[in-house]
């Protein structure tokens, strides 16, 4: 920082640069020292690493090892065979990372789509707004899981089709709330103050409102991540996504459930990984906003302004809010 | 120019009633009128979109009716069928004419007809469709009654005990509820209640031909049960903030300043006010059932919609895919519209603009 | 507490029995334990108000709830009794509790619009009112809300029954609040700040309905508020709170005459006058947060009469003079004359104008808001723009700096003899350099995500080539000409106080040089201490730097203390206009003269009572 020329030592000490990776991680970290942000990261660490580091562990995953649902620590090894006599545990090791790459990809298309769509449809307004508004609303209109489904059993199942799909039932909700945001933020007096200086409006959004859309960015990406690893898990088990004889989590749920009675395991295992993993994305996404709404600076505006609103007020609560606030989780 | 003095009492906003304003007038009326053109157009386009998807996308629809290993002289008669060498806007067009009028075709899956006319007998889509639909209907509707009375009371209960056990215990049980995939709190369901816990009901729900669900009540339970446990979370979590918020009002604070009983608070001065975001969850809820019943039916091999769908993308069932899904449209449109009318109802500042 | 002066009952039985007697009450924070109220002791005879006087924080709206046995969320009642009558209040379970209030003690909410259930009629809200605490027939009922509405000067009509609260103004609300809270003919009624947002006129009014009924029903007031003169309006004696405690407390007329604690007289020092201009002494810094309140006296670190000993201990209340307790120990003497100037300096009158408004009509969203308005700001002074609510001055400001487009007229920017360009989109940069505007909420005009110093920068990014360490240095210069300084550059605005923003915001609009400052409403949310601070400042930077200010407000002292020529306001056209000393001094239109009337005065009771 050049700017440490100029000024006092104890101020550039305790200058944080208050640019937007530096308030991502303030609100990453603010979302770990909760509770919940900790469980969540952890379930989500567990899952992520048996579904990648699995693959170099797992023997072949369709080759047989006997008949049709043995029992855990036969033949099929420790978790028993599958519908087929393959082993259970070879399959739940090697069938997390595609539906995990998958859903990732199919987040990163909405939330880039989404939010390009949102601040366009906020800041354009008019005609632009209408199109994309609609266009929203349309999609909207058809079930995620019908969408996809339709799409799906015309072209046949694929891979970035799956990805196309799920990406672009995801995406409506990212611009929904982004634009809501942007508009929200235009609205705010220090955005105004910027267009009292003539200042070019696409500099206000670069400077001013992207900074401040941050906040529910960072919300819908934990939660999208979490919607599309349900939506590609679903698409698996109808049998739609990843196609047998490959492992997949959704897939083996299917399969095995005939055999529930006889090697609980082949569908137990699966279920208990994707359910792991769903709780734990939320679960962070939820630390997220919350560690928004505690968090002083790198709050959202409109949070921020309600409560330092009352202090302003007459009332004489900014007291307890505080003091009570401080202490909850 | 009134003196100030007197300025200050000035004449409140005439009564509804008295306005003498035509009920099409009314706010509620020109916003269902507004609406109910936007959803008409939202559903054209959706049915652009549906038409398309399923009939123009790469893929060529024939074979992905029949399979690839289609002989050539039964795709060219499907293609027939389907009026494939006419211009995609003119096969549209003929398509959406036959569609408002009901009529989606004939379903193309061998298993739809098992009835009396034989293997090869054409029955009507809507006809096909529309025998399962009821039981969609209970399914549905069984699962948002039981859903929204028990998010509403639990999440009244969670916000009067604010912080306290059944609140904390509450709010985790919700997180993880709304976040499970519901095949796999199906499939929990199925282990727990039929299978390997307990076998207390049927893990699948196999309805004699002809027979309605509420004869066979025990079928219905486990399916309502997964629904209910996805979709409670939300009307729980939405009742329980919207509550907290309106507990902490000026008007609630100065309704217990007034001596009035808490039951009258919670009820009276409170519930009406955290009613609007309520209503829209329960909106959310219906539309998102909309989408749900088809994992779930799946799963029970419940005679519904749900599972006709997903027989029919299997079976590359064209006409039976379009029109569910037109149908689900119509459905997500004309619930829009109720949402919208409810949250009116109940927010009277909307209601009765202050002119 | 005063013996009965007045009151024919009073002088035949002797000294009438307090009707309420508040002794040791304090609140706290439940989970902390962090105090947030201690001590607090007062009594009230029926008929009398007494007023309780405080700037944001200082417990005074704990200590009003805390007299109906009720403590906000997070927050509890740990010792005290507030006896009302016979009844001791603290005393009561929940169901006592529920069966006193509104009955033997109601309260009146600080803002009606947020008060009234939006989800009913008004007519089911005064019924609830009555029906809690009596079983009433159908047609009695009736009757008492008939009554109810009348001794609120309301029409008792079925229209304003079964209207929706958002559909009455906000003088009707309060009133409707007031009859609810009269409803039972309780003994002690609790003022929040019933008047907080309300127009003088409509205040006027207010405060004369709730006297009128306190009179007829005998019954005691506790009226909570920060505006002074107010308080002196309304209240026999006044209590003055500080972190908590009552630092001061004597017959409100006495108060104000002579202050005896430090606070009091700085809060007095603060207010202005629509008499006459004076120097306005805020009181640097602020109070201490709950959980932070210092060992001895919570004042000291502000205090110019500090001693040593003050840190050591909580000084106790005691009697100064008769009927006047003074929670100090080193209190202001009774004689004491301000040896400090309070002489306005007046800059010089030049016949240059730094802004000329003529002709100017604006329309929003199709209606005509501002009409044929002529204004001149001389180069160098002060021109106020006072309105109350709805009178269209913030659409004036909006539209001199082109946040407003749709707007006819010409508009003169110093010596230019072509008008500026409606939206701030189409003016020259150098244009928009002159004139800096600055918002009345200091809370939504800081950007939350930017560092106090980049808030600062952001105009010189736009209208002047820097280098970074160039810009930062100006900034932060900036920053110190309004007493900030560089301990503040990187703080977040998310962590300032009201006033210590506005000063922000003040700098950001400085930091360009402009010849021309649009304030609007800029002190309209801050406290009476730290409005005189900005006020001050900006006289000062105004004599230092030639500044031309056009000054939007509804407060007429403010007014006479900062400007020098005005303009009033009134549904959208000018009314008055002249030199301030003229239009208030002696006022020609009968709106300025009843907006003169009916503003509370400190002057009021302090001059008639202390001479009696």
């Amino acid at each position: 920082m050049s700017a440490n020329a100029t000024t006092p030592d104890v101020i550039a000490a305790k200058a944080p640069r208050a640019g937007v990776g530096g308030r991502a991680g303030r609100l990453l970290r603010g979302a770990l020292r909760t509770r919940r942000g900790q469980i969540g990261l952890l379930l989500t660490l567990v899952v992520v690493g048996i579904a990648f580091l699995g693959p170099l562990f797992a023997g072949n995953p369709t080759a047989l090892h006997g008949g049709p649902f043995e029992a855990p620590g036969g033949q099929a090894g420790a978790l028993g065979g599958d519908s087929l006599g393959r082993s259970v545990l070879d399959r739940v090791l090697d069938g997390g990372w595609r539906i995990l790459l998958i859903s990732a990809a199919a987040t990163a298309m909405a939330i880039v789509l989404g939010s390009v769509a949102g601040v366009v449809a906020a800041y354009r307004g008019g005609f632009a707004d209408t199109v994309i508004m609609r266009t929203v609303d349309v999609l909207l209109g058809i079930p995620s899981l019908v969408f996809v489904l339709m799409l799906l059993s015309v072209v046949g199942s694929h891979a970035w089709l799956v990805i196309v799909g799920v990406g672009l039932t995801q995406a409506p909700q990212v611009a929904r709330v982004l634009r809501a945001a942007a508009q929200d933020v235009s609205e705010r007096d220090y955005v105004k103050a910027v267009a009292a200086w003539g200042v070019p409006p696409r500099t206000v959004i670069r400077r001013h409102v992207i900074p401040s859309l941050l906040t529910p960015l960072m919300v819908e990406c934990a939660l999208r991540l979490s919607f599309s690893i349900i939506l590609v898990a679903s698409l698996s088990f109808l049998g739609l996504g990843t196609q047998p004889p490959t492992a997949d989590w959704g897939v083996m749920i299917n399969e095995n459930r005939v055999g529930l009675a006889q090697n609980v395991w082949g569908v137990l295992a699966p279920a208990i990984l994707l359910a792991t993993l769903a709780v734990g994305t939320n679960m962070f996404s939820d630390a997220i906003a919350r560690a928004n709404l505690s968090s002083g600076p790198a709050g959202d505006p409109t949070l921020q302004m309600a409560l330092s609103a009352s202090n302003v007020a007459e009332g004489d609560e900014p007291v307890g809010l505080e003091a009570i606030d401080e202490g909850s989780q | 120019m009134a003196p100030p003095a007197t300025a200050e009492v000035q004449r409140p906003p005439e009564s509804e009633e008295e306005e003498g304003a035509r009920w099409w007038q009314s706010p509620i009326a020109q916003m269902v009128w507004k609406r109910a053109l936007l959803g008409i157009l939202t559903l054209v386009l959706i049915a652009v979109i549906v038409y398309f998807a399923t009939t123009v996308l790469p893929g060529d629809a024939a074979t992905a009716i029949l399979g690839q290993s289609a002989t050539p002289a039964r795709v060219a008669k499907v293609e027939a069928e389907l009026g494939l060498e006419q211009p995609v806007v003119q096969r549209f067009v003929e398509w959406f004419g036959h569609a408002i009028r009901g009529d989606f075709g004939t379903s193309l899956s061998a298993a739809a007809p098992v009835g009396s006319h034989g293997g090869s007998a054409k029955e009507a889509v809507t006809k096909l469709v529309n025998e399962k639909l009821l039981n969609s209907v209970v399914l549905i509707g069984v699962t948002a009654i039981v859903s929204t009375l028990l998010g509403i009371l639990a999440g009244m209960y969670a916000a009067f005990r604010r912080d306290g056990v059944f609140d904390t215990g509450g709010s985790v049980a919700a997180l993880i509820a709304s976040a499970l995939p519901e095949f796999v709190v199906a499939i929990f369901v199925v282990m727990l209640f039929a299978v390997n816990v307990f076998a207390w009901f049927p893990a699948l729900s196999l309805l004699p031909p002809g027979e309605s669900i509420l004869s066979h009540l025990n079928m219905l339970v486990l399916p309502v049960l997964a629904l209910v446990i996805v979709t409670t979370p939300y009307v729980f979590r939405m009742t329980r903030g919207a509550m907290i918020e309106v507990l902490d009002t000026d008007y609630v604070e100065f309704a217990r300043m007034k001596g009035v009983s808490p039951r009258k608070i919670a009820f009276r001065h409170a519930l009406p006010n955290a009613l609007a975001p309520v209503i829209q969850v329960v909106g959310l809820n219906l539309l998102y059932l909309a989408g749900g019943i088809v994992l779930v039916e799946a799963i029970f091999s419940y005679p519904g919609v749900g599972l006709a769908l997903v027989e029919a993308i299997n079976g590359r069932d064209v006409p039976t895919i379009q029109y569910i899904v037109l149908m689900l449209a119509v459905f997500y449109v004309i619930l829009n519209i109720v949402t919208d009318v409810g949250v009116l109802l109940v927010t009277p500042r909307r209601r009765y603009p202050r002119s | 507490m005063s013996a009965a002066d007045s009151g024919a009952g009073a002088a035949a039985s002797g000294r009438r029995r307090p009707e309420v007697e508040v002794t040791d009450l304090a609140v706290r924070v439940e989970r902390t334990e962090v105090p947030i109220v201690e001590g607090v002791s007062f009594s009230i005879e029926a008929g009398k108000t007494l007023g309780l006087v405080g700037e944001s924080g200082s417990g005074k709206s704990t200590v009003a709830v805390g007299l109906l046995g009720y403590a906000r969320r997070g927050l509890e009642i740990v010792s005290g009794t507030v006896r009302i009558g016979d009844t001791d209040i603290l005393a009561l379970d929940q169901k006592g509790l529920r069966g006193a209030r509104g009955r033997i003690v109601s309260y009146v909410p600080q803002d009606p619009a947020a008060g009234l259930n939006p989800a009913h009629r008004l007519g089911p809200q005064l019924r609830e009112a009555i029906t809690a605490h009596e079983d009433l027939p159908k047609e009695q009922l009736e009757e008492r809300v008939t009554e109810l509405l009348e001794s609120v000067d309301l029409p008792p009509t079925k229209r304003i029954l079964r209207s929706y609260p958002h559909q009455i103004s906000g003088g009707q609300q309060q009133r409707i609040a007031i009859a609810i809270a009269f409803a039972c003919r309780p003994r002690l009624i609790v003022l929040d700040e019933p008047t907080t947002g309300l127009d003088v006129t409509t205040q006027r009014h207010i405060l004369a309905t709730i006297d009128e009924l306190a009179r007829v029903h005998d019954a005691a007031a506790v009226y909570v508020s920060h505006d002074l003169a107010a308080v002196a309006e309304v209240a026999t004696d006044t209590a003055v709170m500080y972190a908590g405690r009552i630092v001061e407390q004597a017959p409100t007329a006495r108060l104000f005459a002579t202050p005896r604690h430090p606070y009091t007289a700085g809060l007095l020092a603060s207010a202005p006058s629509a008499e006459e201009a004076h120097r306005l002494v805020g009181i640097e810094g602020h109070p201490p947060r709950p959980g932070n309140w210092p060992g001895g006296c919570a004042y000291a670190d502000r205090c110019p009469r500090a001693l040593p000993e003050c840190r050591a201990a909580v000084p106790k209340l005691v009697e100064e003079s008769p009927g006047q307790l003074v929670r100090c120990i080193n209190p202001v003497p009774t004689e004491a004359t301000s040896e400090v100037n309070l002489a306005v300096p007046v800059p010089a009158a030049v016949a240059a104008s730094a802004l000329a408004v003529r002709g100017l009509v604006a329309d929003y969203s199709g209606t005509r808001v501002l009409h044929d308005i002529e204004l001149t700001v001389p180069l160098g002074q002060t021109t106020a723009v006072v309105g109350e609510s709805g009178s269209g001055k913030t659409t004036l400001a909006r539209c001199l700096v082109g946040l407003h487009s749709s707007w006819q007229g010409e508009v003169l920017l110093g010596d230019r003899t072509e008008s500026l360009r409606q939206a701030a989109a189409a003016r020259s940069s150098e244009e928009l350099r002159e004139m800096q505007y600055i918002f009345q909420n200091p809370f939504g005009s800081l950007n939350p995500t930017m560092t106090v110093v980049e808030n600062v920068e952001e105009p010189l990014r736009h209208f002047k080539r820097l280098s970074r360490s160039e810009r930062r240095a100006r900034a932060i210069e900036a920053l110190e000409t309004v007493s900030l300084g560089a301990a503040f550059a990187d703080t977040m605005p998310g962590r300032m106080s009201g006033g210590e923003r506005q000063r922000v915001a003040v700098a950001r609009a400085l930091v360009v040089e402009p010849s021309v400052l649009v304030c609007d409403e800029i002190t309209s949310a801050l406290d009476v201490s730290v409005q005189a601070l900005l006020v001050e400042q900006l006289r000062d930077l105004q004599m230092e730097r030639n500044l031309s200010m056009v000054f939007i407000t509804h407060n007429l002292a403010v007014v006479r203390s900062i400007a020098q020529n005005m303009i009033v306001l009134q549904q959208g056209r000018i009314v008055e206009q002249g030199s301030v000393d003229a239009v208030l001094g002696n006022p020609q239109h009968p709106y300025t003269r009843q907006l003169l009337e009916d503003l509370p005065r400190l002057e009021a009771r302090a001059g008639s009572r202390q001479v009696a």
